[in-house]
């Protein structure tokens, strides 16, 4: 496997000048150990090389921001000392590989993020991106499976599963994007910190097997060559076990509940070498570990393999040693396995031992600081980076045959196919679950009796995720901007304001200048919308070389934004409801082609410009659309996004079951798009004074005055069978 | 009235079903390994992954040791109500007739289903209106039986979501006072959730228990 | 002893994962295939073999549903 002649730092990607600063701060040559552990605490995926000093750009800092970047994820007070911790991150790469695992293991994965910060799940969203599924056997496949894997994990582990999003693009047909977010719940109290061990105190891992699950790369320094006899030696893609899990999360939060804990940590992506050492660098402290005293499912591991190793479902914590029989007591309640594998020291040196020999030893610092972070050489591309595709709808189509062919498109047809896979209702505080309105909603307080007085409130959370390549590729500043304002539309829909943001920056090798311009460009649009609205970023993930011969996916940056909502019972709904309510346009829109749905049917590559936008007008209509959402004025609320105002339209007829006669002010566009400005509402004409009323609902039918004239379950067939069509 | 509502590692549903029982009594959740049912007048085996679902959907959780006392229950005439992963255990455990198979479909599917309530004399579906709103979700939910079984609800026609024989959602057993059924009438008890058709089935328990009904 | 249980859906019940196999194979290019049913393989090392069958009928199989079938001394 290493017949090259090359050093193995190199094979382990590291460069000629990363390896000379990693000697200059030892003062000699790294061992085995060492050297595994720097490549991977050194790599992208753990030290954000060429995007940390990008990210500083994003505003963090926010009135109800209780826990920023930097921790396993980000909480925001909601009040009632009631804190929602949340963070979306990638799982793109091992998803390509085995899309059902890959998946699963995202999810598992985003969920201990979750209850390392000593929060409770209570939801996951995921966002995903496939290559054309109408035509591509590959990406039908991707998209079955991980969609199971997800489903296969959440719903065993009782965490509803209640939004989501997926386009499908050519681009991501070799590098498919599986994101996944997760909601959790805590008294403010029980948030805990990586960052709080203490000198003396003792370091149990629990969970899982250690094996050679995700060795990866560091495979190079497998003492011997492999051959086709050694496959048992090989790394092994990583496999979740959900019901692992759900008995590690209600221990860990029963450890937490008992405040039997100095520290708690996850093990993630370079497992125990990134999470012991994450922890004492935050806690400012050294960590002696024996690798000889963690459990392992294959006896014969060398230590550099236990130190990297990627087994799922184990999570790591610091103890006081009184307090250890009392820990490994609730561990054996929820028959979870603990074992004391090091201790806390004061050397500011993580110290590996094998029994009592020494087989590596390196400061904090060295680790988890001294990676280089490298600046990028952003420049505009001169030529077009994405081509367009096969023109599927004729430019001069009728309007039928064209909101037809959108509804039916892959990437506006019903997802109903995709989250009937999912349990949106377990632990019953779901209010809102997918087709029902723009945003999920759930109840803070579990769905319990009530006592039925007339103040009774019962405060609530909305959750939405968003991205969109195709417009972020037309104009990556401007685009990544639309997705912050069209997430927080989607949150005005159900009466609720944003509180924070969590991203997850999918795009392709930074190293090319013109990927280096789209992350540079799109992190300055977000930063710049989210300080509009004033929703700090309070954590993410960033997914680099999403690339492939054929050239980098879209620029996808992915938005997770968590608002609240002072009543769950007056949450919005997104289908017309009553027959007579008048249909109004909120909002400031100004709709254009390029980079839109029907740009793509019609063969159109994503280019062009995005019109510009007028964020006052933004902010009024949010405000607008939200109070009219509480106070019950309106009856049904909807941005408008892909497809533009007529498909928006036909989605509030279609989720409602009724028809509506509309009368489209002169000169709009029916399909062209914009993103998080502008609002389809439904209501009594009291409801909607200084609005314009371009309708009525009623009847069966959806008419557009002199265009259209379609009964609502003719679009519905069309819309629900869209998906399955493409995918049989 | 009280009801027992059984947890074992894997369980998910258990606090949805203890806090859809609080609604019409108390409800008080019981740990796999312990062998008191603490006095409770009605047992409710809740819906989940228990062990994890491994090598066949509720076929280890049948020998936990809290399962002995629920059978002994059982056959002493106690009501219980065994609700998707319960029903799996409660036929595993032979307190039901039949088995549960994967979906015809083979995929997990959760989705509000309509059912007919096609046998009022039950102690679980007395309060029951004609037709139930509720949701299903699970992946081994096809019930199959060999021999004629008491049948109490079934899919309405065009609901059944997983090929299951006649379209059966719910049995009950000879005696009449054991109750599975794979719709979670848990998930279907307040309004907020679109519906509460699902409650009528815990008062029907409480109705019975409050009658002191006891189907020896 | 090493041993093999082999678990199978019993026959004339409906086997959906047996049928997906069994259609998904022509499509790659695989003719003649039939009868395809898919079950499980239990590996175990036990002292005693003549306790397997019990284990079957009460833990490893459904013998409502499914049918076993021990490989001794695999």
């Amino acid at each position: 496997m290493s017949s090259t002649a090359q050093p193995r730092y190199r094979e382990l990607g590291l460069t000629d000048n990363e390896y000379e600063l990693i000697v200059d701060g030892l003062g000699r040559e790294p061992g085995d150990v060492e050297l595994a552990m720097l490549s991977l605490m050194w790599s992208e995926h753990c030290a954000y090389k060429h995007s940390k000093k990008l990210l500083r750009r994003l505003p963090t800092e926010g009135p109800h921001v209780l826990v920023g970047p930097g921790e396993n994820a980000g909480a925001v007070d909601v009040g009632d000392n009631i804190a929602i911790a949340f963070k979306v991150e990638s799982h793109n790469h091992p998803s390509a590989v085995e899309p059902f695992q890959g998946a699963a293991t995202g999810v598992g994965g985003i969920l201990r993020d979750i209850f390392a910060v000593g929060a409770r799940p209570i939801a996951v969203l995921d966002s995903l991106r496939f290559g054309e599924v109408g035509e591509s056997q590959r990406s039908r496949f991707l998209l079955e499976h991980a969609v199971a894997g997800i489903g296969h994990y959440g719903n065993s582990i009782g965490v509803p599963t209640i939004g989501g999003e997926i386009y499908f693009e050519p681009s991501y047909e070799q590098n498919c994007l599986i994101n996944a977010m997760a909601v959790g719940i805590a008294p403010h109290e029980r948030l805990t910190s990586a960052g709080t061990a203490e000198v003396g105190q003792l370091v149990i891992l629990f969970g899982a097997l250690t094996g050679r699950d995700g060795i990866g790369g560091a495979s190079v320094l497998a003492s011997a060559e492999l051959g086709d006899a050694d496959d048992a030696k090989r790394p092994t893609v990583q496999i979740g076990d959900p019901f692992a899990e759900k008995k590690l999360m209600e221990c860990s939060l029963e450890l937490l509940d008992r405040n039997l804990l100095a520290s708690l940590q996850d093990l993630g992506a370079a497992g125990l070498t990134s999470s012991a050492a994450e922890m004492a660098s935050k806690s400012e402290v050294g960590l002696d570990i024996d690798v000889s005293k963690v459990p392992l499912r294959e006896a014969d591991m060398e230590p550099f393999e236990v130190m990297v190793s990627e087994s799922q479902e184990r999570m790591l914590c610091v103890v006081e040693e009184r307090l250890i029989d009392q820990v490994l007591e609730v561990c054996e309640k929820w028959e979870v396995l603990a074992n004391v594998i090091g201790e806390v020291t004061d050397t500011n040196l993580f110290r590996i031992y094998k029994g009592s020999e020494l087989v590596g030893e390196l400061p904090v610092g060295l680790l988890v600081d001294d990676c280089p972070l490298y600046d990028l050489e952003p420049e505009a591309p001169t030529t077009p980076l994405y081509v367009g595709g096969e023109q599927q709808v004729a430019t001069d189509a009728d309007t039928l045959t064209t909101l037809t062919a959108l509804l039916a498109s892959a990437n506006i047809a019903s997802r109903r196919p995709i989250f009937e896979q999912y349990d949106p209702v377990v632990q019953s505080r779901t209010v809102r679950r997918p087709e029902q309105a723009d945003a999920a909603v759930l109840a803070l307080p579990v769905l319990c009796v009530r006592t039925g007085a007339a103040d009774e409130r019962i405060p609530a959370i909305a959750v939405s995720i968003d991205g969109n390549g195709r417009r972020v590729a037309v104009d990556p500043r401007a685009g990544a901007a639309e997705v912050v304002y069209e997430c927080a539309a989607n949150l005005a829909c159900v009466g609720a304001e944003p509180l924070g943001v969590t991203n997850c920056l999918n795009f392709g090798n930074p190293e090319k200048p013109h990927v280096a311009w789209q992350l540079s460009e799109a992190i300055d649009g977000l930063a710049q919308a989210c300080r509009d609205l004033g929703v700090p970023v309070v954590g993410g993930n960033v997914s680099l070389y999403n690339e492939s011969p054929d050239g980098p996916i879209l620029p996808t940056p992915v938005i997770g934004m968590v608002g609240k909502l002072p009543d769950a019972r007056r949450a919005g709904q997104l289908g017309f409801c009553n027959p007579g309510d008048r249909i109004a346009l909120v909002g400031d829109f100004n709709p254009s082609r390029d980079g839109s749905e029907i740009a793509k049917l019609h063969g159109s590559a994503p280019a062009g410009a995005l019109p510009d936008k007028d964020l006052s007008a933004i902010r009024a209509a949010h405000e607008r659309v939200r109070q009219g959402v509480r106070n019950k004025q309106f009856s049904s609320a909807h941005d408008i996004a892909e497809g533009g105002i007529l498909v928006a339209i036909a989605e509030c007829c279609i989720a409602g079951g009724l028809g509506a006669i509309i009368n489209l002010p002169e000169g709009l566009d029916p399909f062209g798009e914009d993103f998080g400005t502008a609002f389809i509402v439904s209501g009594p004409t009291e409801g909607l004074e200084g609005l314009p009323v371009i309708g009525v609902v009623g009847r069966r039918e959806l008419v557009v005055g002199g265009v259209l004239n379609v009964a609502v379950s003719e679009l519905s067939q069309v819309h629900g069978r869209g998906l399955s069509v493409l995918l049989s | 009235m009280k009801f027992g509502i059984i947890r074992f590692p894997g369980t998910c549903d258990d606090v949805d079903a203890q806090l859809a029982a609080a609604r019409v009594g108390e409800a008080e959740l019981l740990w796999h390994r312990d062998r008191d049912l603490h006095g409770v007048d009605a047992v409710v085996v809740p819906g989940g992954f228990s062990y994890g679902d491994y090598l066949r959907t509720g076929a280890i959780a049948r020998f936990a040791p809290i399962m002995e006392s629920v059978i002994e229950f059982a056959h002493e005439g106690g009501l219980v109500l065994g609700i998707c992963n319960g029903f799996q255990i409660l036929c595993e455990c032979g307190l039901l007739p039949g088995a549960l198979l994967v979906n015809d479909h083979l995929r997990f599917v959760f989705r509000q289903v309509q059912l007919d309530v096609v046998d009022h004399d039950t102690p679980f579906t007395r309060n029951c209106p004609p037709s139930l709103s509720i949701p299903v979700k699970h992946t081994t939910g096809r019930y199959y039986t060999p021999e004629p079984v008491q049948v109490v609800l079934r899919y309405a026609d065009g609901h059944n979501p997983n090929g299951s024989q006649d379209d059966i959602a719910g049995v009950v057993n000879n005696a009449g006072n054991v109750f599975g059924l794979m719709p979670h009438p848990e998930h279907a008890v307040d309004a907020l959730t679109g519906s509460t058709d699902g409650l009528t089935i815990f008062e029907s328990i409480r109705t019975a228990v409050g009658e002191r009904i006891r189907v020896a | 002893m090493r041993a093999r249980v082999l678990i199978r859906p019993k026959a004339g019940i409906l086997d959906p994962q047996g049928q997906a196999v069994e259609r998904a194979l022509p499509a790659l290019g695989f003719g003649g295939v039939s009868k395809v049913h898919v079950g499980r393989l239990v590996e175990l090392d036990v002292d005693d073999a003549a306790q397997l069958p019990a284990m079957c009928e009460r833990l490893l199989a459904n013998p409502l549903i499914e049918d076993y079938e021990i490989i001794e001394n695999a």
